[in-house]
Parts: structure tokens; sequence; C-alpha cells
């Protein structure tokens, strides 16, 4: 479904993605694992079209989609809930979803898949008209994941969801993750939680300074001992 | 005394409205781009140009009556003018501040006041050389609207130039229209969600090219309105007009709170009444008329000293 090829991201000269390769097949769970700097974040905002490419090919769906402007991708099936969450403080959880709803115009599904979203989180349901700004870390999480999921994407990109969350709300949102697999989306997962995100993973590819060291099943990397010592914490 | 006051209140809020409807344009481009466009005082002159020239183009009628200015004439004024207006705006748009998107921020500054320079030589030039546009050095006069021009409202003992009514009443239905375009309408919202965080509204799909499309049509359109209710209400207009009032109106948008759209409606107001009342209660010649652009701009040290985010500008809240 998607494939990035030999993708080189710079920010101004210094190169902060050196040519990774992977690929994430219809309906699996793919996590990119690493460090802070690794170049995930930055691998996510060039399949999004926030950053251009410096070298390599991005496909998605069998046509080329590096070069394809940001709002595009949206168009095509791409969403992305960024690091940070960066919801729109100001505006109510609702003006939130409409927004993630922006590329669509089938208004009567956009209100049944907001129902959808109240239904999945209903903290956001009965605060509805507050905004963003005002609920904890964990429900602006589940609002960043909704909002995304508002644009109804093929392909949902996660930006470290489990940031600065509680235990408990990290496996709400990796149950969340599961069941919108379990609905057909295809999910691409950036974690630094790694036994979190390799319990759900189909596979997982390893990055360190913009390179990516080593990939594997999830399970297969939950057990091996370079993940162990560096990610789990264990020895 | 106290008629005086209404008097001038009523004098200040209409100069206030021509000021608000100009610093729109200011605050809502600001918010979205970070740019302070100098140019648009020439926006909101080549507004009042563009009334003018319909009026030529209508013959350069003198005889209407009142009905058919009112319903057929105004009207007609206030599209051309909108017309030239947001063309021309966003003509400079697309060619001067877009292939500089990325650059730093001093030169797409630079380049407004280029394009500023640009539009009054460029108007200049068409002095004397069109057929029936007249040959002055200076004002041109500015068509008469049966119904406005020269008429008078009494309330009481304050008397109300119809003129002035119209740029108070052109404001409020400006600012109705702009409340339900941000918002109620779709494009309005994703202008919101853009200045506040212009990366995360791609990601929801919003074409940020086309928000800024918009976002400089919209001033544009008020300017344009801001032009014909300056000729209407002066009874000439010149190239050079939207220097001063350009200057006046970003005065106004920062003093509201700059990115703020109700803070330039509120600041435009607030700068007129406080220039209506300096120039009638301050005595002896520092309320001479002379002095009321020192006043205004006073205030705006004032503002910036103890309230630099604005009247209405809420403090920058980070995004973590």
């Amino acid at each position: 479904m998607l494939e990035v090829k030999d993708m080189v991201v710079a920010y101004g000269r210094v190169n902060a993605v050196k040519g990774i390769s992977f690929t994430v097949e219809e309906g699996q769970i793919v996590t990119l694992l690493g460090t802070n700097g690794a170049g995930k974040s930055t691998t996510l905002r060039a399949v999004s079209g926030l950053l251009k490419l410096v070298s390599g090919e991005i496909w998605f769906q069998g046509a080329r989609l590096d070069g394809t402007p940001a709002h595009r991708v949206v168009e095509l099936g791409i969403a992305q809930s960024p690091e940070g969450r960066r919801l729109f403080r100001q505006m109510t959880v609702e003006d939130n979803l409409k927004l993630g709803a922006y590329s669509r115009r089938d208004t009567a599904a956009i209100r049944s898949d907001m129902d959808r979203v109240y239904d999945l989180f209903p903290v956001l349901g009965s605060r509805r008209s507050e905004p963003a700004g005002l609920f904890s870390g964990g429900e602006q999480q589940m609002l960043a994941i909704g909002r995304a999921m508002m644009s109804r994407p093929k392909l949902l990109m996660l930006d470290e969801p489990s940031m600065g969350l509680s235990p408990i709300m990290t496996q709400t949102i990796m149950k969340t993750i599961r069941d919108l697999q379990a609905d057909g989306v295809t999910i691409l997962l950036v974690e630094q939680n790694a036994q979190a995100a390799l319990s759900l993973a189909d596979r997982g590819y390893v990055l360190e300074v913009g390179q990516i060291m080593f990939s594997d099943t999830g399970r297969n990397l939950l057990g091996d001992d370079r993940v162990k010592l560096t990610y789990l914490g264990a020895d | 005394m106290l008629d005086l006051f209404f008097q001038q209140l009523i004098n200040g809020l209409s100069l206030g409205a021509l000021y608000a409807l100009i610093a729109v344009g200011y605050t809502v481009v600001y918010g979205i781009v970070q740019l302070i466009n100098f140019a648009h005082g020439e926006i909101f002159m080549v507004g009042a140009f563009g009334a003018f020239a319909t009026w030529m183009l209508l013959g350069q009628p003198t005889d209407w009556g009142v009905s058919a200015s009112l319903l057929i004439l105004l009207p007609l004024m206030l599209l051309g003018g909108i017309v030239v207006s947001v063309t021309v705006a966003l003509l400079t748009e697309r060619f001067a501040y877009r292939p500089l998107r990325n650059a730093p921020r001093l030169a797409p500054l630079i380049t407004a006041i280029g394009v500023s320079v640009f539009l009054q030589e460029f108007v200049r030039l068409f002095y004397g050389r069109i057929p029936g546009f007249p040959d002055a050095k200076s004002a041109i006069p500015f068509p008469s609207v049966a119904g406005i021009s020269g008429e008078i409202v009494r309330i009481g003992s304050v008397t109300i130039q119809m003129p002035a009514l119209f740029t108070i009443v052109a404001l409020a239905i400006s600012t109705l229209f702009l409340w339900f375009f941000v918002n109620r309408s779709k494009t309005g919202r994703a202008m919101v969600a853009t200045s506040q965080d212009p990366d995360t509204a791609r990601l929801m799909g919003i074409n940020v090219d086309k928000v800024i499309v918009a976002a400089f049509a919209v001033g544009a359109g008020l300017a344009a309105i801001a032009g014909v209710a300056h000729g209407l209400n002066y009874g000439n207009i010149d190239f050079r007009m939207g220097f001063l009032a350009g200057l006046k109106a970003f005065t106004a948008a920062v003093l509201g709170g700059i990115g703020n759209i109700n803070g330039a409606v509120v600041g435009g107001l607030v700068l007129g009444v406080v220039e209506a009342m300096a120039t009638t209660f301050i005595p002896g010649q520092f309320g001479s008329s002379a002095w009321k652009d020192v006043w205004a701009f006073a205030l705006l040290i004032l503002v910036l000293v103890f309230r630099p985010q604005g009247l209405l500008g809420a403090k920058v809240v980070d995004r973590a």
C-alpha cells in the first residue's frame, strides 16, 4: 500500500532521514521505533507532503506520492495525527472533528462518522462544544486520533499517540488502534513505547539517526536482544 | 457640552468605521501569513478609483434620482470598486508575495512597500491620459450619489452627515458578513485553522494557498467599500489617499490586536473616536486638528507599552 524507497529528507543542510526504505502492506499495523532524533516524525511529515524529499521515492497504492501537496495527500486517503497532538485548542471538539473531515463533501456520512468518534470516546461526545484546549492530555489524544479518522483514511499515521499518557490511557489508545485495524484501516505507528507498539504491530522498523538499523515482525522484535536492550529497558 | 460630545462621538465613529474597514485587511492577512501588507492602503485607494471608473463607464451620470442612485448607481460603484480591489490584491499576492512565501520575513515586507509605491505611481499614470479622467494634479472629485451626498439627518441637536452614516452602516453589515464567513463557512473555518497552525491545517486537507487568496480577497473587498465611503465623505479621491489611511488602519489593527478580526473593528472605532474627541476636548493648540494624528499615534505607543498584544489580542498560547 505504502512504499518508501531510499528516502532522504533534510532540514536545511542537515539530513534528518538518510535513505530509508520500508513498506506498509494493506491492513497491517507497522511501527517505526527509535529514540528522539531518529527521524521518525520527519518520515511521517515527508509522507504527508509537509516536507520535500531530497531524493528517493514514495509510492501509495501504485502511484507516485512524493511531490503531491499536503492537502492532496489527505484526499488520496492518508491522514496523520501529528506529534504533540496539535489540536486547534481554541476551537471546540466538534469544530476540530469537522476540520478533520475538511476534504469530504458527504455531509450525512460526516455526521455519522462524528457520532462514531463520540461512541468510541464518550468523553468527547459529552463535552463536544468545549474548546479542545480544556481537555486532559489523554482526552486530547483521543480527539487527535478521532480528528485524523474523520477524513476516512485508508492509511492512518499516528505520531507518538501514547506520549505523556498514563499506562491505562495508553492501553485505551492501543486498543483503539487495534479496533481501527479490525475496521480495515492500515496503520503506520510511530512510538517511543516499544512494548506497546510491538505488541500490536505486524511489522516493526528500528531507526537510528536517520537510518533503518533492522526490521522484523512485531513478535520477533519483542524478543530481540538489541530491541530489549535499547527500547524495552530489560537486560 | 453633552451635545458636542455626542456630535463628536458620531464623527469619531464614522471616521473609525473607515479605519476599521481597512484594518480588517491588515489583520486577516497578518493572521495567516504573518505579513504586514503595507500595500493594503493602496488596495483601498484603487477601490475608490474602481468605483470612480465604474461611474465613468456608466456615462458619468449626475442627474439620477434618489432611488436610481441608491439602488443602481451605488451598488454598481461598490461592485466596481470591489472587483478592482480584489483583482489587484490577488495579482499582488500571486506575483509579489507568493514567490517569497519561504523567504526571510524582511523580503516580503520590503516588497510590500515596493508594491505600495508601484500602485500609487501606476494610478497616477492614468491622470490626464484617459478621456473623461480629469487632468488633476492632486484630487479628483468623487461622483455624488443622490440620497447620500450632502444629505444630513438630525437627531436632537446632533447632525449626522449621510456619508458618515453610510460608513457606519457599511461597517456594521460588513462585520456581520465577516462573522458568518469566519464562523459558519467552510473557508472561514479553514482560515481560522490556518492562522492557528498552518502545518496542521494542511494535514486536515486544507489548501493553504487557497486560504491565503481568500484572506487577501476578503480584506480587499472591505477596503474597496472603505474607498467608496472615503469618496462620499470627503468628496474627492487621489492616488496618495492610501498612505495615511493605510497607516491609520494599520495602527487600528495593532491597537485592537493584530491577527484578531474583532480587534481590528474595535481598534478602528476607538482610534476614530479618540481622534475626534482629542480635537474637541483638548484645550489650546494641542486640540487643533493638526494634532489629531499625534494623539492617534500617542495612543498606539501607550497600548504597545502597556498592552503589547492589543486591546483584544489574547496572550500567545503555547501549543504543548
